[in-house]
Formats: C-alpha cells, structure tokens, sequence
C-alpha cells in the first residue's frame, strides 16, 4: 500500500470504486477481508424501503399529523427523502419546497423538477433571494460562511412555517456521514421533526436511492450543498465520502482504535483528521448545556422518549 | 396416570402379566390427564402496544385473548413488555403493576379455562421494578418470571430502572406438559438454556421486545440472530420453542415482529410476518416431541452431575471461595 500523502486515503484502486456501479445487494469482491470497511457498508434496500417507509408512518401518525414537508434541493440526500415519503405517505401526503437562492445551479432546480414529475407529488417554490440579499445589504462584508449559514436556517424558517401551513411535518435530510462530520448548519438544515436517513452513511443511501428509483442525473452528480457556484463536498471536506465512509463505518459502527484503523490501511493524518472533526462538531448533536442545580435537570436526569406524549 | 389395578405385591411376574392384558388398558386410556392430549393450539400476539398507555394496551390484550378463544387457542402469549410498551425510561414507575392488581387480574380471567402469559412492569412490595413476564393457567398465575439478564449497553438502558430477577426455573401445565419462560436477553444466556434444559421443558417460550439493527442481509440481524438461537435450542433441548415478538417504532426503534413457533427438529412450524400486527394461532402436534426425543436422545444422555460439579470447580476457581450463599439469599426474598 502507498503512503501518497497527496490522497487522503492509502486503500489500493480496487477497493476505491465507487459503489453506486455495483448492484444493491452485492458484496465487495476485491478488498482486504473483514477490515475492508467497503463491504461493511452493504444494505439490503429493500430492508431499508421497509423499514423507512414504516418509520416515516408511524412517527407521522402517532403525533396526529398525516402528512410531511420536505425542503428539495435537487440533491441525493432530499431526492431519497421524497421517494421515501412518497411512497410511505402517498403522493398528495407529501410537500417539496423548493428555495432557490440567487446562485443555486440550474442543474439541481432542473433535478428537483424531475423527481417531483416521476413522483406526482405536491410542490412549492420560496425562492430567499431577496431576503437575504435585503439583511446583507446592511453587512457587505459579512463574507461566504455566513451568507451560506443565513441560507441554511432560512430555508428552515420556511419550511417551519410551510410545516404549519401543510399540516405536515418536516422531514430531515442530513445522513450519518454529515451529521458525524459535522457538515451541516445548526438549526439550519439540520433541524427536522424525524428524520429517516440520519443512520445511513452517504454510500449506503447510494445504494438505497439507486434501488427506489431516484433519476441518473441526481445520483451521479457531486454531493454539493449548492450554496455558493461551484462548491461540492469533497472540495470543501478535503475527501470524499467514498473515502470517508469507510473510515467512520470502522471506527464508529464497529469500534476499531486509531492503531486498528491504521492497520486496515487508513493514513494517521486522514484518521486524525476525521476523528477530530467528528468530536469538535458534537454539539451540533446534542441540546445545548444546561448547567446543573437540580437534581432534575432536563435531558440528564429527566429521561422520556421523545415520543412520550404520542 | 392410570392407576393400575394389581395386587399389593406389584413387583410378582403374575401382576405384571395382569396389567398387560389389553381388555385392563381401556381404563388407564380413559383415565389419562389432559396432558396426553397431542394437539394443542398457540396463539402468537405480535401487537404493537402504544408507548406508557396501560389502559389501551390493557383493551388490546382483552382483544386479542377473545379473537384467539373464537379459535380454540389454549394459550396466547404476548410480547415483552406488552401491557406497558418498551422504550419506557423515567416512565417506568407510571406504569408499574403489582402482580396482584386488578389489570392483572382482569387480563388473567379473560383467559377463562384457557392458559395466557404477557409482560409487564411489576412493582414488588419492596418497591423494586422488575421486566416481568406472567403465565397463568385457566385463572391461576403458575409463574411470573423477572428477567434475569438486563441488557445494559447500546441502545440499552434496562438496568438503570429495572432490577434483575434471580430464579430461572420451569413450572408444570395441564396441556403443555413443562413450561419454561424466559424474557429477551434472557435467550441471549445459554446458562439460561441449560437450566431450563435440566428443568425437561417441554415447551420454552421467549416473549421479547428487539429493536432491529444490522440492515446488510436478507433480513434484520437480530432477526436472523433470534431464528437460530430457537431453532438451535429447539433442537438441542428436544422442545417446542415458542417466540413472541411485538411491531411498531417507539422513539426510532423498529420492532420487527417475526414471531414463530419452532419444533424439536429445529423446522418452523409457523412464523408471523415482519413488522405487522398479527394473530397467529399455530395448531401444534405434541406427539413430535416424543419421535424426536427417540431419535435424537440428547435430554436422556445429558449429565447434570456432571455439570453442576465442574460448575462448581470453576465457581471455586474464579470466586476463590469468596463465594456466600447467605449473601445472595437476601435477594430471592423481594416479593
């Protein structure tokens, strides 16, 4: 194995290849046994439509509403949550929003447009353009970052408020791959009411976007949050999830140390790298720190389900 | 049992040939107890009871009991946790139950002359939770069983809130011969299997609550995980295996059902669909038990003194004589 410190990843080429070209139930043939990460990021999509679809249902029904609301950008990680809903819900059951702002790429409006035809669902156009652009009138040097980040929880201000309005509730998007990483806006578009696909890493969710039917076009073009011309994922990350995925699929679903990770073939400097960013962004899974003073304090030791009360 | 009608000296070659003849077997047929009766039929609840609502479950249970009766169920068995639902957490002492109260009560007499085991929250008289399970037979309570093994990592919290049970052990039925009961992780023990092994159980009946994780099958992990341990210890105990699982999502937690009735020779008489409601009654020829106990004489050949003594070896070894009887006793007497 080289130690290229130019890739991130030192895995040979064999078990480089992306998985949406091999078929949904298949294994990994080539790869290094059991500490190939590749193969233990197989799913059986039929598996997951059953239980997904059943999940989207139950959560819905049980707190009275029988509808949901999806923000649609066009994207691999929306596209498989409208296919889901959809098909859990049924069709007139399920509203996309979409939210273009000023910069979004034509490609994915034009990829939100098919996957709300092939599904005959209903849908909604708020584009942010001009509140955006009317807030960072007052700050023009406020800089990328933020005006991406004043995207990201606007469109959740939208689709909060389309949530009342639809009498549905808001599906989440942000799978485990973002959530662990830590790519994505705190109260943006990571806020949801449920979300179906937080336990799949973004090669999983290939895998059962593939099987459900989502357009060629949304699944091979480059993960993006679209929120500024040009920007993808990998760009911005460093890597990319086919990469990435097998290192958090190892390290987080079946425990493997630094050593052990180093041993299966992953770069010290790619493993500690990864590794720090999934821990520095765990706030943004949890609620925010309460200082103690009771001996009853909320999410410590005042311990319901979230569905308590359904 | 017949009573045979011999002379007092029953060892004399004349009273044995006496008992033999045909014309004196009718009487010993006739006055046979239910227990040689060869089918029986089980009823499999696979319900999905709503998250900390006792009463609604409680008008489940009453349902079910009454749908599995219309057709000639002599037992139905509900999930782990039936009466209460699973992902309870600081709801447990809400939904608690003593053993004698009048839900109980009343869930036990809807079963009328037939036999019925579900789960629930039991709160014992020293105020201690317990993930129980409870058989009764025609009106009687024959065993509540605490789960033994708490499962405590993960997802799983049970040891926070529950405390374990202490006894493993069978109990005797009319029309299921020896029943041993057991709870979930409690199936995931084989030193649980064995005991009931040494109990000569003629039928062991695991109600369980299972969130499903491992999606890269043909079918859930833990699914294909509970499909071999009953057909294994099917066949090594020369049983009736009977597992009851519950449906629905609580918090996330996909509870995927698969209930199934498995026979001595590890073959699956019936199974319940995934992740549906359903009501299974499985109509199940005893009579299997005896030629499988025949061809395969596994409980006959077993050893126990063997086991209990090289059980004790290690327990020497490991505890170093540390170990005190006195110590433990305390715990059995929570009632």
């Amino acid at each position: 194995m080289t130690t290229d410190s130019t890739t991130p990843n030192t895995m040979t080429p064999n078990t480089m290849t992306n998985t949406a070209s091999r078929g949904p139930a298949g294994r990994a043939s080539s790869g290094v046994g059991p500490t190939d990460g590749l193969g233990a990021l197989q799913v059986n999509p039929e598996l997951v439509e059953a239980i997904l679809t059943r999940f989207i249902r139950n959560e819905i029904q049980r707190t009275g509403f029988t509808r949901a609301v999806v923000g649609l950008s066009g994207g691999l990680d929306s596209s498989t949550v409208v296919y889901l809903a959809a098909r859990a819900l049924g069709p007139e059951n399920v509203l996309a929003v979409t939210m273009p702002y000023r910069t979004s790429s034509a490609e994915t409006r034009a990829h939100s447009a098919e996957v709300v035809e092939a599904l005959g669902i209903q849908t909604i156009d708020v584009p942010i353009t001009d509140q955006i652009d009317a807030y960072f009138a007052h700050f023009p040097d406020a800089g990328q970052m933020r005006l991406a980040n004043k995207c990201a929880r606007e469109r959740m201000t939208i689709l909060y408020d389309q949530s009342a309005a639809f009498a549905g509730l808001v599906l989440g998007t942000s799978n485990k791959s973002e959530l662990l990483l830590g790519y994505g806006t705190l109260f943006g578009d990571m806020a949801s009411a449920i979300n179906p696909i937080g336990d799949l890493y973004k090669t999983q969710l290939r895998q059962v976007a593939c099987h459900l039917g989502v357009p060629d076009g949304v699944l091979a073009k480059a993960p993006s949050g679209d929120l500024w011309i040009g920007q993808t994922d990998e760009a911005e990350l460093g890597f990319g999830y086919d990469q990435v995925d097998r290192l958090l699929v190892l390290w987080v679903d079946q425990r493997y140390s630094v050593d052990q990770l180093e041993a299966a073939g992953f770069e010290r400097g790619f493993i500690e790298r990864v590794t720090a960013m999934v821990r520095r962004n765990h706030y943004k899974r949890r609620m925010p720190i309460i200082a103690k003073l009771s001996s009853r304090t909320m999410d410590r030791d005042f311990r319901y389900a979230r569905d308590w009360g359904t | 049992m017949a009573t045979p009608t011999t002379s007092p000296d029953a060892t004399s070659p004349r009273a044995t040939v006496a008992q033999a003849s045909i014309p004196d077997l009718a009487p010993a047929v006739a006055a046979c107890s239910p227990v040689d009766r060869s089918t029986v039929r089980i009823a499999l609840a696979q319900i999905a009871p709503r998250l900390g609502d006792v009463r609604h479950n409680l008008g489940l249970h009453l349902e079910q009991i009454s749908a599995a009766r219309s057709q000639q169920a002599d037992l139905t068995v509900f999930p782990e946790l039936s009466l209460t639902g699973y992902f309870l957490r600081d709801m447990v002492p809400d939904v608690a139950l003593s053993r004698d109260a009048a839900a109980v009560r009343e869930l036990v007499d809807a079963a009328g002359d037939g036999d019925v085991s579900f789960g629930f929250v039991e709160e014992s008289r020293q105020n201690r939770f317990y993930n129980a399970a409870l058989y009764a037979e025609a009106g009687q309570v024959r065993r509540v069983h605490r789960k033994v093994y708490l499962p405590t990592y993960g997802l799983f919290d049970e040891r926070r809130y529950f405390a374990p049970g202490h006894r493993i052990e069978a109990f005797d039925t009319e029309k299921f011969g020896r029943v041993g009961l057991l709870v979930c992780e409690d199936f995931w023990h084989i030193s649980a299997i064995a005991i009931m092994q040494a109990e000569e159980v003629d039928l062991l009946v695991c109600i369980a609550n299972s969130p499903a994780r491992g999606v890269e099958g043909p079918v859930i992990g833990t699914s294909e995980t509970y499909m071999r341990l009953a057909k294994t210890y099917a066949q090594m105990l020369g049983t009736a295996v009977a597992f009851v699982h519950r449906v629905g999502f609580e918090d996330g937690l996909c509870f995927w059902g698969g209930s199934m009735i498995v026979g001595p020779n590890a073959e699956v008489i019936a199974a319940a669909p995934h992740f549906d409601e359903s009501l299974l009654v499985v109509e199940f020829d005893r009579t299997v038990l005896r030629r499988q106990r025949m061809i395969t004489p596994l409980a006959r050949d077993e050893q126990l003194l063997i086991t209990i003594e090289e059980l004790n070896r290690i327990r020497r070894r490991r505890y170093d004589d540390r170990f005190d009887d006195a110590q433990y006793d305390d715990a059995k007497h929570d009632d």
